[in-house]
């Protein structure tokens, strides 16, 4: 099959990536692009580990086809740090030790930063129902959630 | 997560700790602090940094050379029948196919059975034995080709009859896939006709699909002459080194299998990795590239085995308070077509069949049953939390029966002193704090006040009905299978004070190189960041056990210990001689030693112990002492101590839907000395969730043709963020110490907190029993999903 000439942004840099035109977003960043933060956990849009933003609405990118960016800005866990700073998301999920084997932490750590761009001060139920779309299998969710709750709450007074 | 591999053991051979490895280990911990990373603190997971960054590699990260070829496994679409004509020219002359493998390319022996049965191919041979077995694999240069192509095989099939469910197995006079067990002790039988009350039930327990976040990989790159390495998510690397072997037809020396992290294990990749190496291996060594093997998620559900179904009939006698008399239980379990684990597995549902009561006279019965599904095998507490449960099902009965709160029943039933103290099979229970974190907890949860609650809102009629409980768990901690219980670690400090570290554990989230980075960091009272673990391998650490049934600290922070010791021996003889003083003058001290009055910085002198030639590396081992076993008399001690806990849950049930949701749980839970408090505490938490979900949400359902229909999260339901408790306090019994000398007197900690969920399954039958009153004791099977506690509610309205 001939393949698709894509230009797109990815965290903020412009790239251009060959792709088949059957081919997901997840694997075209993964595949084509080295970035293997985002994971495959089912492929369905029901684990949430393949979490991107595109145009900075939360998607699975295991839902969405790689020639669907052409044109439009993409945000991976990759971009979320600036250079060695981390992102205060990813600060406090190391202090409440909101991980295990880590493999669904890129996916919610980018959920959870689009939720907090669009709601600064969310109450817990609205935490614990927003991240309803990513699984874990290892933490029992408690730790990350008191994570998000935090990092809202230092956001909050930084501003 | 656990494992205890029987079937053709050696039985009772207690071993004899070799006494200078139990002295170095013995030694009394000396008085430390000062550096960063010590024992007994809270210090982050060892890659936290890289898996926030998305920079943790995990198998399906690590780049590909030039020609990767990918492996796709077509999958049986019977669940049982002879394979009249496999027709895979369609898949072969697909695009991008290079080649196929069935039966008949597997060059050593097509089996990857981990009890040496032979009963488990790597692709099916003349017949299928479940729905989604293996037939053949497909090689394509592409994953989407091989996926593809794999969808075009023309399978004709001559259907065989088939069984699914373990009591329909019993009647049909299934065979069993592996020996049963029976558990004796005094005479069950006239104890129970002499009893003054008698109960008799029976209870459905489902099974539990892992659900890793990743699925299962593989990826061989092949080597000059039989070599090749596998890079794979596998819990049990030499297993899986010995497999492909087995399979390839070399020895073990030419396969090398390399385990950097899991995303998470679970008891799921322990066994069932095997076929996807050997796959993959074979695959490398035919077309001389490399291989990788990645199935999707509905695959790997359909293809891999999950945790045990049960039936289980339990028959109990007791007296007027409500003190067992007798209890006797026949335990038949879903194994699947194979045996896999399922021997140990379904013994040590009979170990846990007691939890933390005491039974005097007792008998207990397994049944691994022979059915047409996937061969089921381990899965965190495996198959303990089975046991459990009937357990706390039999402690419910009574306190139903005699119209008391089922708490005050379960403490009457605790085990205790003066000759209520042993156990079905015949060990004697020695650290016994079950009682005490069952009235703190009581205390600290507010039981009582809030148990009155719940039945004042119930007493008001309304559609909305609570329920509470507060359940313990008391679980054993050892390999059953006694050989298991040995580690090996290898330590190497280079010349520039730098330490290299590698056991035989992987890790698959647990944190565990973290703990056994702290036990060498505390051992030789350096800064945790001087040390480096790197991924596990075959190459460096041989023979390892599964890092399963929670011993993965036990065993590897000992190995590890022993290593480090043998080369602070080294060290001191050195120093001693050095500076003309007495080995007892030499102190390890927070990054730098101690000789004297001198206090020299720990990279300084390692440089002057190279330059005098002294030895910078060892290999540790460790073996749990006191363990034996005989399974022929079902007498022995096959655990060398109990992990206790306890959990208090309250639940709301919409009486007109079933649905549910649980208010507030209170954890409190034992891990001994922690190593590690906030490690620990996620261990619980995670472990919770997800016995909580195994009885709740978490539905397997195969149709009656014998296929899964709930094979991805789109219909098999895991807890979600959503689902955790409203209120959630877990707290570690922080006055516990291993009254056995474990690594630095911690407990194990991956299995025991996950039959904590138990209380959430008792709180909900709680709230059922409610509609009648609580007169009867309401039949609930599990997983307790919506559907089923709907049901049970209209029996019970009649
Ligand atoms: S992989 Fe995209 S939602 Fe699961
Ligand atoms: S940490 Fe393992 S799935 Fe979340």
């Amino acid at each position: 099959m001939s393949r698709v000439h894509v230009t797109t942004t990815v965290n903020g840099d412009e790239t251009e990536f060959l792709c088949d035109p059957r081919e997901t977003l997840l694997d075209c960043l993964r595949d084509r692009l080295n970035l293997t933060g985002a994971k495959e956990g089912c492929g369905t849009g029901d684990c949430g580990a393949c979490s991107v933003t595109l145009d900075g609405r939360l998607v699975c990118s295991c839902l969405v086809l790689g020639v669907e960016a052409e044109g439009r800005e993409i945000g991976t866990i990759e971009g979320v740090a600036q250079g060695d700073e981390l992102h205060p998301l990813q600060r406090k999920f190391i202090e409440h030790a909101a991980l295990q084997c880590g493999i669904c932490t890129p996916g919610i750590l980018v959920a959870a930063k689009a939720l907090l761009e669009k709601s600064p001060d969310p109450t817990e139920e609205e935490v614990r129902y927003w991240l309803a779309g990513n699984l874990c299998r290892c933490t029992g969710y408690d730790k990350i959630i008191r994570a998000v709750m935090d990092t809202a709450a230092e956001m909050r007074e930084a501003v | 997560m656990s494992t205890d591999k029987t079937v053709t053991a050696p039985v009772d051979t207690e071993l004899r700790s070799d006494p200078p490895v139990t002295d170095r280990l013995m030694r009394a911990d000396q008085d430390r602090s000062g550096i960063k990373g010590a024992v007994h603190t809270d210090l982050h997971h060892d890659s936290a940094i890289k898996h926030v960054t998305g920079r943790a590699e995990y198998c399906d990260d690590i780049a590909e050379p030039a020609g990767t070829l990918h492996a796709y496994l077509g999958l049986s679409t019977r669940a049982h029948a002879r394979i009249r004509d496999l027709d895979l020219e369609a898949v072969r002359s697909a695009p991008g196919v290079v080649g196929v493998l069935t039966a008949k390319d597997i060059p050593g022996v097509n089996d990857v059975s981990p009890t040496g049965l032979n009963d488990e191919p790597v692709l099916a041979d003349g017949k299928v034995e479940f729905w989604g077995q293996p037939i053949f694999a497909v090689i394509a240069e592409t994953r989407d080709a091989a996926r593809r192509a794999a969808k075009r095989a023309s399978v004709s099939y001559e259907d065989l009859p088939h069984v699914l469910e373990p009591d329909a197995a019993r009647e049909a006079d299934m065979p069993y896939v592996t020996p049963p067990l029976t558990l004796k002790r005094g005479e069950a039988v006239s104890a129970m006709e002499n009893a003054a009350h008698r109960i008799k039930g029976r209870m459905r327990v489902g099974g539990q699909d892992h659900l890793y976040l990743e699925g299962h990989i593989a990826f061989a790159i092949p080597g000059e002459d039989e070599d090749v390495i596998v890079h794979s998510s596998t819990q049990h690397p030499s297993e899986a080194q010995h497999m492909v072997a087995h399979v390839l037809g070399v020895p073990s020396n030419a396969v090398t299998v390399n385990v950097r992290r899991m995303g998470g294990g679970f008891g799921g990749k322990e066994t069932q990795m095997n076929l996807f190496c050997a796959v993959a291996a074979v695959a490398a060594k035919k077309w001389n590239r490399a291989v990788k093997i990645r199935p999707d998620r509905d695959d790997d559900m359909s293809a891999t085995g999950k945790r045990h179904d049960f039936v289980i009939d339990y028959e109990v006698g007791f007296d007027d308070t409500g003190r067992i008399q007798a209890v006797t239980g026949e335990f038949a379990a879903r194994c699947g077509f194979s045996a896999d684990l399922s021997g140990p597995v379904t013994d040590r549902a009979l170990f846990h069949a007691d939890n933390a009561y005491y039974y005097p006279d007792v008998l207990l019965n397994s049944h691994p049953m022979k059915t047409n599904t996937v061969s089921n095998t381990a899965f965190r507490g495996f198959g303990g939390p089975q046991g459990v449960i009937a357990a706390e099902r039999i402690m419910e009965e009574i306190a139903y029966h005699r119209g008391v709160d089922s708490l005050e029943i379960r403490k009457r039933n605790f085990y205790g002193e003066d000759g209520r103290d042993v156990t079905p099979y015949h060990q004697t229970v020695e650290d016994n704090i079950a009682p005490r974190i069952v009235s703190e907890l009581e205390q600290s949860a507010d039981y009582q006040a809030r148990r009155q609650a719940v039945l004042d809102w119930n007493a008001k009629g309304g559609i909305v009905r609570k329920g509470i409980a507060l359940t313990p768990v008391k679980f054993g901690i050892s390999f059953t299978a006694t050989w298991y219980n040995q580690a090996g670690a290898l330590l190497h400090i280079y010349s520039d004070g730098s330490i290299h570290l590698n056991h035989g554990g992987t890790e698959m989230g647990q944190g565990l190189n973290t703990k056994v980075a702290q036990v060498v960091a505390d051992e030789l009272q350096v800064d945790i960041d001087k040390i480096k673990i790197t991924k596990t391998t075959t190459e460096k650490v041989p023979n390892t056990s599964a890092t399963a049934a929670s011993s993965g600290s036990d065993l590897n922070g000992m190995a590890a210990r022993d290593a480090a010791i043998q080369i602070k021996d080294r060290l001191t003889a050195f120093a001693a001689e050095r500076w003309q003083t007495e080995a007892a003058k030499v102190r390890f001290v927070a990054n730098a030693v101690q000789i004297g009055d001198e206090t020299v910085p720990f990279a300084d002198f390692i440089r002057e112990a190279y330059m005098a030639r002294v030895q910078l590396s060892a290999a540790g081992f460790y073996k749990t002492p006191k363990i034996h076993w005989d399974r022929a008399t079902g007498k022995g001690r096959p655990f060398y101590y109990f992990a206790y806990g306890a959990a208090c849950s309250e639940v709301s049930v919409d009486t007109l839907t079933g649905e549910y949701r649980v208010e507030r749980t209170d954890i409190l839970h034992d891990v001994g000395r922690s190593l590690n408090p906030v490690i620990d505490k996620g261990q619980v938490e995670g472990a919770f969730i997800q016995g909580m979900g195994w009885l709740t949400t978490e539905e397997l359902w195969w149709d009656d043709k014998g296929q899964l229909r709930t094979h991805a999260p789109s219909t098999y339901k895991i807890p979600l963020a959503s689902d955790r408790p409203r209120v959630f306090n877990v707290a570690l019994a922080d006055w516990s110490e291993n009254r056995e000398q474990t690594i630095k007197r911690s407990k194990a900690v991956g299995e025991p907190p996950f039959m904590l969920g138990i209380s959430v399954f008792e709180a909900l039958s709680h709230a059922v029993a409610s509609v009648a009153d609580y007169s009867v004791c309401p039949r609930l099977d599990a997983p307790a999903t919506p559907e089923r506690v709907l049901m049970a509610i209209e029996r019970l309205k009649g």
